[in-house]
């Protein structure tokens, strides 16, 4: 760029040397001419001599890169590949009893994440998460699962609209239902290694919507968000039922706010209806049989959830705690039909009676870092199976013998764990239980899990 | 049940929605951007700072008050190089402002405005949690804060259209008194060309080469990897026999491990404000830079 102005300099004096010095002849001419051609050669070579030094010193400058550009072109059309991140993760587990006995009860089972799983070492479930832009609308987020049967299961695939209505978000598709605090965290961001007693009794482990949520946050320097959500309804406690239209609606409500700099916190409730048609359990009636009871009616679920978090000036690096409680309570009623498959020899067997059920559950924890990469938690929870009211026993067809997984039963378990996360991207941990969870049964659980997360850095929510 | 909804939440919208009378809601990731549109949009803005500078920067909880401030702002200011991947996504995501999505007029990411530094030929988490766009600590060269200046300036007029006189005369009246600034840092900081310091984390490497410093070893093992004692005894073997001149945190940084180092070595541990309030005199980005020089010429004594 100098040696440019410096020709253009050169070129202009000697245009205009001639027009001023109109009357000079042509030897002068020529010495002014060598006089300017020696004043640009030297300024060529100076300008040499100044870029080597300048190379040098960056060289000398050693480990320090050199700057790219600010705009660096993307190389090809990959760069629109999606950010993608991969999760691994395995768990040992040394169970007392045996996990295929396993039951909470008092419950009507649901859902296929009841229990602690396997004994020995299990892997986990794989996640693969891919997120991307799909235009100036609309964002699509895809996990998938695949478990250690070899199965692949979708875990959430859902497009996201941002913002069209101020302060709105709108997403469809399938996802993580957005019912209390829990439930729409990933399972490789929880603090335990299983969901709490009342996620697995009522949701059957985490609940997947497929259908629309929308969510509004109010313009206030307060948190205040309000969500609506509905969709086929077809997981546990649900059921799948072939028809028209929607099988569960939800309505939610989230404020949250600081107190000071080092706290902060998240208050919310929600209520979430759906419809059961003969949703089937095994059960095994007082003859011994092994037989198959349905319920068909609604289950109506409300819940409030709270979490609190602390870390000295907001500072979560080195200490920082976290606190969260959530209770659930659970509304059914409907119909109970006794041996469907009619295997029992009982007079009832094919027959069905009213039910009502009022359960509810909670549990509450706290993960305290004590030191950088190092944390430690506690977690007690209770479920309450309440009084069950069985029309088929109530007018003494059957006795509640013939119905055992509903006896009452107030389930507990504590459970301890220490975990260790080397990077912000690797994490093992360590997990005691004590799991009273069955009839009159205490099983000690010893679980150790390690979580890995492979690629894109992922966000982590409130 | 909805109905009754619908009346808190409109009451509670009556109370809490303070129409601000300023033109510009300004959403600041960091201090320094928060110091910045201060001095840039004076009383015509109005500024919410997410975070302070005892706060590492990567590590900010993406907390419901956070995201109720990124849903009224009009402007986000960032840092972007990845500084603020692991919470600002939920922000954007769950607010439901259109306006401050990356690529919108509203929203800058200022590492993007000027030339980055340590941009990894090799990506690899092996690395630790290395920024695939180099590193973004870029506010500790003042000639880079005059480049995001320049943008910030043009940015508010663009989106404040009745106010861009007011912001073109008072960009220009920082430009000038930055300048100066800048001269007058750069002649003091003469004596600091070639002081070997042994900074915590890579975030001082602008400044470093903005004044010349050498930047001998970081105590982190790798970027954002806790030093290990194994790793601290190995630091202090390196540090023997006058390898560097003194050791540097900032604010937001835990002392244990620079103080255990400046012990065993009897390296002085020099405390940078690194963004503004990080120390008492790094009022504003002018004390900040004020200050970290001062601080740092002390040392060299």
């Amino acid at each position: 760029m100098f040696r440019k102005s410096i020709l253009a300099v050169a070129i202009a004096t000697a245009f205009a040397i001639p027009a001023s010095a109109f009357a000079a002849d042509d030897a002068e001419i020529g010495k002014i001419r060598e006089e300017i051609k020696e004043l640009k050669d030297g300024y060529e070579t100076r300008i040499r001599q100044l870029e080597q030094r300048l190379e040098k010193t960056e060289q000398g400058a050693g480990t320090a890169k050199p700057a790219a550009p600010a705009q660096s072109a993307p190389a090809s059309a990959n760069a629109f590949n999606p950010a993608i991140s991969l999760i691994l993760g395995g768990q040992f587990n040394n169970l007392q009893r045996d996990p295929g006995t396993y039951q909470i009860g008092g419950f009507i089972p649901g859902g296929d994440e009841i229990g602690p799983g396997g004994r020995s070492f299990n892997l986990g479930e794989s996640e693969l998460i891919v997120t991307a832009n799909v235009d100036p609308y609309f964002s699509g987020v895809f996990i998938a699962a695949i478990t250690p049967e070899n199965e692949v299961e979708v875990e959430e695939a859902y497009v996201q609209n941002i913002g069209s209505i101020p302060g709105a978000t709108l997403k469809f598709g399938r996802f993580l239902s957005g019912f209390g605090y829990l439930n729409e965290i990933h399972a490789h961001f929880w603090d335990f290694v299983d969901a709490p007693l009342a996620h697995q009794a009522f949701f059957g482990g985490q609940l997947k919507e497929e259908g629309i949520q929308a969510r509004w946050l109010a313009p206030t320097p307060v948190f205040l968000e309000f969500g609506l959500e509905t969709g086929r309804g077809e997981n546990f406690p649900g059921s799948e039922r072939n028809k028209n239209g929607v099988n569960s609606g939800m309505i939610f409500a989230h404020v949250g706010d600081d107190v000071g700099i080092s706290n902060s916190y998240r208050f919310g409730a929600s209520y979430r209806v759906t419809y059961a048609q003969d949703r089937s359990y095994d059960d095994l009636d007082s003859l011994g049989n092994t037989v198959t009871d349905a319920f068909t009616g609604d289950s109506k679920m409300w819940g409030v959830d709270f979490v609190w978090k602390w870390a000295p000036n907001g500072n979560r690096v080195e200490r920082n705690f976290k606190f969260q409680a959530e209770y659930l309570r659970r509304k059914e009623d409907g119909d109970l039909a006794f041996d469907t498959a009619v295997v029992s020899r009982q007079a009832a067997a094919g027959t069905s009676g009213t039910y009502r059920s009022s359960q509810s559950g909670w549990y509450m924890q706290g993960v305290y870092q004590f030191m950088p990469r190092w944390r430690v938690g506690l977690r007690y929870e209770e479920l309450n199976s309440g009084n069950t009211d069985i029309g088929l026993v109530n007018s003494g067809a059957l006795t509640a013998a013939d119905f055992p997984r509903l006896a009452e039963n107030d389930p507990k378990r504590t459970t301890a764990m220490i975990d260790f996360s080397p990077s912000e991207f690797s994490r093992f941990r360590l997990q005691l239980a004590r799991d009273e969870a069955r009839f009159n049964e205490a099983d000690n659980q010893v679980f150790l899990q390690y979580i890995m997360s492979l690629g894109a850095h992922g966000a982590h929510k409130f | 049940m909805n109905k009754c909804l619908t009346y808190v939440a409109t009451a509670l919208m009556l109370i809490g929605w303070s129409p601000a009378y300023a033109a510009v809601n300004i959403f600041t990731c960091v201090p320094e951007w928060a110091s910045l549109a201060n001095e840039l949009g004076g009383d015509k803005v109005s500024l919410y700072q997410a975070s302070t500078a005892l706060q590492n920067p990567h590590r900010i909880e993406a907390r419901p008050s956070l995201v109720a401030r990124m849903r009224s702002a009009d402007l986000a200011i960032c840092t972007g190089a990845e500084l603020e991947v692991g919470w600002l996504p939920i922000l954007l995501q769950t607010a439901g402002n259109k306006k401050v999505q990356p690529g919108q007029p509203g929203f800058i990411f200022a590492s993007e405005l000027v030339d980055r530094l340590e941009i990894p030929t090799r990506l690899d988490r092996a690395e630790g949690d290395v920024h695939p766009a180099g590193n973004p600590h870029v506010h500790l060269d003042p000639h880079n804060i005059a480049k995001i200046a320049t943008a910030v300036t043009q940015r508010l007029a663009k989106l404040d259209p009745a106010n861009a006189a007011y912001y073109e005369t008072r960009g220009s009246d920082f430009q000038a008194r930055w300048q100066q600034a800048i001269a007058i840092w750069e002649k003091e900081a003469v004596s600091l060309k070639g002081m070997r310091i042994v900074p915590y984390h890579k975030d001082t490497v602008y400044l470093i080469k903005w004044l010349g410093l050498v930047g001998v070893m970081n105590i982190e093992p790798k970027p954002g990897i806790p030093p290990s004692a194994g790793h601290l005894s190995e630091i202090v073997g390196r540090l023997q026999g006058g390898a560097a001149d003194a050791i540097t945190r900032s604010a937001y940084q835990d002392p244990k491990a620079p103080d255990w180092l400046s012990e065993k070595t009897g390296l002085q541990v020099v405390e940078l404000p690194y963004t503004v309030g990080g120390t008492a005199a790094a009022k504003d980005l002018f004390g900040l830079f004020d200050d970290t020089i001062a601080r740092l010429k002390k040392a060299k004594k």
